[in-house]
């Protein structure tokens, strides 16, 4: 009986020692990829930090002043003035919503429009 | 081990045959076996002592090794604690109210040179000259044949310039990271933000200190590397700022001034939402320090805070402001203003003769230095000059700005009588435009003083007391008057119900003594909505003529006050203002008949 629970405990022992060494390697690998891995993020703040000062230069009033000036035919961008202020009341509500052959009665007008012809 | 029998037969009938007790031989060999059992014990004891003792002895000197240790060795902190806020080393960055980049990092190189380890210096010399066309190559070439080991020639490269070093393929030129300090947006807001440049200075890395503005006044918490990739907040709206900018800088051409500032600020949070001084420089190239020169034409200088001038009728508010506190007068009590007032050699004089008297209101309204005087003399020198000292306007600006602390206000050597007469009306004491608008946010903001700040608050500042709540009212009534019907008339912005206060007084000549004719500093400080004040905004011109009339105009009515209408007009919807019908106005309505 006695040496029965000599060879469980020895044996117990051996597993032990096999699952710490086991486990202390793992955990150096894992200590190895968090250190890759901080060395990553420190790269991709970087990176972070050089898109933005980027996008401050390419947003800087400046050159949006610019650009909303050289597109303005498209845009059609001004500087906010008081006037641009509205009241929610002096919007229309919704109408109904127009019957489909609508479209057709337009383009029939129109088709007569094109048909008369104009000096 | 023998055993010993307690009661040896033979012995026991030698014993009897004796006649002895027997029982004492019993005795004896009982006590010789205890003895032989205690010994046998005392001695397993000792044993088990003395493992127990070596044991603990290990145990300890165990403990005490580690500590030793780790007392001795350097502190490292455990790897596997996965840090998710990493502490940064560079320095913070600044951004604007609504989180907009004002100044940032970017990586970059610095170049240096070893001399004794270069194969060929001459051609070195060229080559870098030719990449960088303000080196003089016979300087470098100098310096490589010198006696000098290490040498630096350039604290800053772009990466193209890094590039073209790499491309000339010498040993003895190396590269070092670098840190710049980058400012996106230019010129813009330069003056808050000052500038930095490197300090203590290795091949490895370099410091970079503040120089100016909050760059300097925050150097410290910028550089504190527990505060991580938190930005320091400022008050500053970049697009407010952009806007006024423009319109000060457009304002200040048309005008021909020679210089301009303007400052825009929240009455209740003390927030500079903007503020401009021009001519203004660029940060990312500050231009190095100009010394012995006009500061007036320098443009690191900033007008709005370190700029002391005489700023003219624009203090009158004050003055009423205090003479209705102390119940001296009320809006409608009328004063003599019949002039020239004579006080010893000294005559005061109007711009225009107003008549025999006016009321107070119309005394601002119409801007009479006689007026005013009168108001002071009642006040006199003792409370006018407490009154001005709690209002914040003599000393210097608790600002975070490290120029602050040059823009002290200057004052009479001797506050004489006469003095409290032209000071009633902004004449001999110099105060900074900033100093300014953080008065008239406490005249209009229901009497309490504010601190201007440059750092963004959402809470209003609830500052000491100035002026009771009514005075306020009066004199938010009177400032509104001097632009609807007075000498700011050209201030109206439709919907914004702009009032304010012009001043113009004329800068003092420094060669000759005395003051100029022809150069004035025209100044204007309005607050809108005038019936209920959000924003003070002070603009200041420096020697404005204005050359659309017959004669050229220079009063802050015909050039300070156009320019701040404007930015009024372009800052306002911007702030989220919306433009309002005035209270108590009155709309005319025209019934068809």
């Amino acid at each position: 009986m006695r040496s029965l629970m000599y060879i469980i405990a020895s044996l117990t022992v051996m597993a032990l020692a096999v699952w710490a060494y086991q486990q202390n390697y793992a955990t150096q690998a894992a200590l190895r990829e968090v250190e890759k891995l901080h060395v990553a993020i420190g790269h991709e703040r970087e990176r972070l930090s050089i898109l933005r000062a980027e996008w401050a230069y390419l947003n800087r009033p400046e050159r949006l002043r610019e650009l909303a000036f050289m597109n303005f035919d498209r845009l059609g961008l001004l500087p906010i003035t008081p006037d641009h202020f509205g009241e929610i009341d002096a919007i229309a509500m919704p109408g109904p919503v127009l019957p489909r052959d609508w479209d057709a009665i337009w383009l029939a007008g129109r088709a007569d429009d094109t048909q008369e012809a104009r000096p | 081990m023998k055993r010993i029998p307690l009661r040896p037969l033979a012995r026991v009938l030698a014993a009897r045959q004796k006649g002895e007790n027997p029982d004492a031989i019993e005795r004896e060999n009982l006590r010789a076996r205890h003895e032989v059992i205690r010994d046998a014990a005392r001695s397993r004891a000792e044993g088990r002592l003395l493992v127990l003792s070596v044991m603990f002895f290990v145990a300890f000197s165990a403990v005490g090794a580690r500590m030793g240790v780790l007392a001795s060795s350097e502190a490292v902190e455990p790897r596997a604690a996965a840090s998710t806020a990493s502490i940064l080393s560079e320095r913070a960055d600044i951004v604007d109210r609504r989180g907009r980049i004002l100044a940032t990092n970017i990586g970059t190189h610095s170049l240096y040179a070893q001399p004794p380890r270069m194969v060929d210096k001459a051609r070195t010399a060229s080559e870098l000259a030719r990449i960088f066309p303000d080196l003089d190559p016979e300087k470098l070439l100098a310096d490589f044949t010198g006696k000098r080991k290490f040498l630096w020639i350039r604290k800053t490269l772009s990466p193209e310039q890094m590039q073209q070093v790499h491309d000339i393929g010498e040993p003895g030129l190396q590269f070092g990271p670098r840190e710049m300090r980058l400012y996106p947006n230019g010129r813009l807001a330069a003056h808050i933000l000052g500038g930095t440049s490197f300090g203590r200075e290795d091949v490895q890395s370099a410091e970079v200190i503040g120089t100016a503005g909050v760059e300097r006044a925050f150097d410290d918490a910028l550089r504190d590397p527990s505060r991580g990739d938190r930005p320091l907040e400022l008050s500053i709206d970049l697009s407010i700022q952009t806007a006024t900018e423009q319109v000060l800088h457009g304002g200040m051409k048309l005008m021909n001034a020679r210089a301009a500032a303007a400052i825009l600020m929240d009455v209740h949070t003390g927030e500079v939402i903007s503020m401009v001084s021009l001519p203004d420089f660029d940060p990312n190239k500050r231009p190095v320090h100009l010394t012995g020169k006009d500061p007036a034409d320098n443009p690191m200088f900033n007008r709005a805070v370190q700029g002391v001038f005489e700023l003219g009728s624009t203090f009158k508010p004050f003055t009423a402001a205090q003479a209705i506190e102390l119940g001296l007068v009320s809006p409608a009590t009328m004063i003599n203003t019949k002039g020239p007032l004579i006080w010893g050699r000294y005559r005061i004089r109007d711009f225009r003769n107003y008549g025999p008297e006016l009321s107070v209101t119309d005394i601002i309204v119409k801007s009479s230095n006689i007026g005013t005087a009168r108001m002071a003399v009642d006040i006199g020198a003792a409370r006018q000059r407490d009154f001005l000292q709690s209002a914040g306007l003599l000393d210097v600006s608790p600002i975070e700005l490290s120029e602050a602390a040059s823009g002290k206000p200057l004052l009479p050597p001797n506050w004489s009588e006469i003095s409290t007469m032209t000071i009633s009306y902004g004449h001999g004491l110099s105060t900074s435009p900033l100093h300014m608008a953080a008065g008239y946010a406490a005249l209009v903001n229901g009497g309490t003083l504010v601190r201007p700040t440059v750092l963004r608050r959402d809470t209003p500042q609830n500052g000491p007391r100035l002026i009771s709540e009514t005075t306020s009212l009066a004199i938010r009534k009177m400032l509104r008057e001097t632009v609807k019907r007075g000498t700011a008339s050209f201030g109206q912005v439709d919907g914004y119900a702009v009032g304010g206060k012009t001043g113009t007084a004329d800068k003092p000549d420094r060669k000759n003594g005395g003051y100029h004719d022809d150069r004035v500093i025209a100044n204007f400080a309005a607050a809108f909505p005038s019936h209920a004040p959000e924003y003070v905004l002070v603009v200041m011109l420096d020697e404005p003529v204005e050359t659309s009339g017959l004669e050229p105009r220079r009063t802050g009515g015909w050039t300070a006050v156009p320019v701040a209408a404007e930015i009024i007009r372009r800052t306002a919807p911007l702030l989220g203002v919306r433009p309002e019908i005035e209270p108590g106005s009155e709309i005319k309505v025209s019934l068809g008949e």
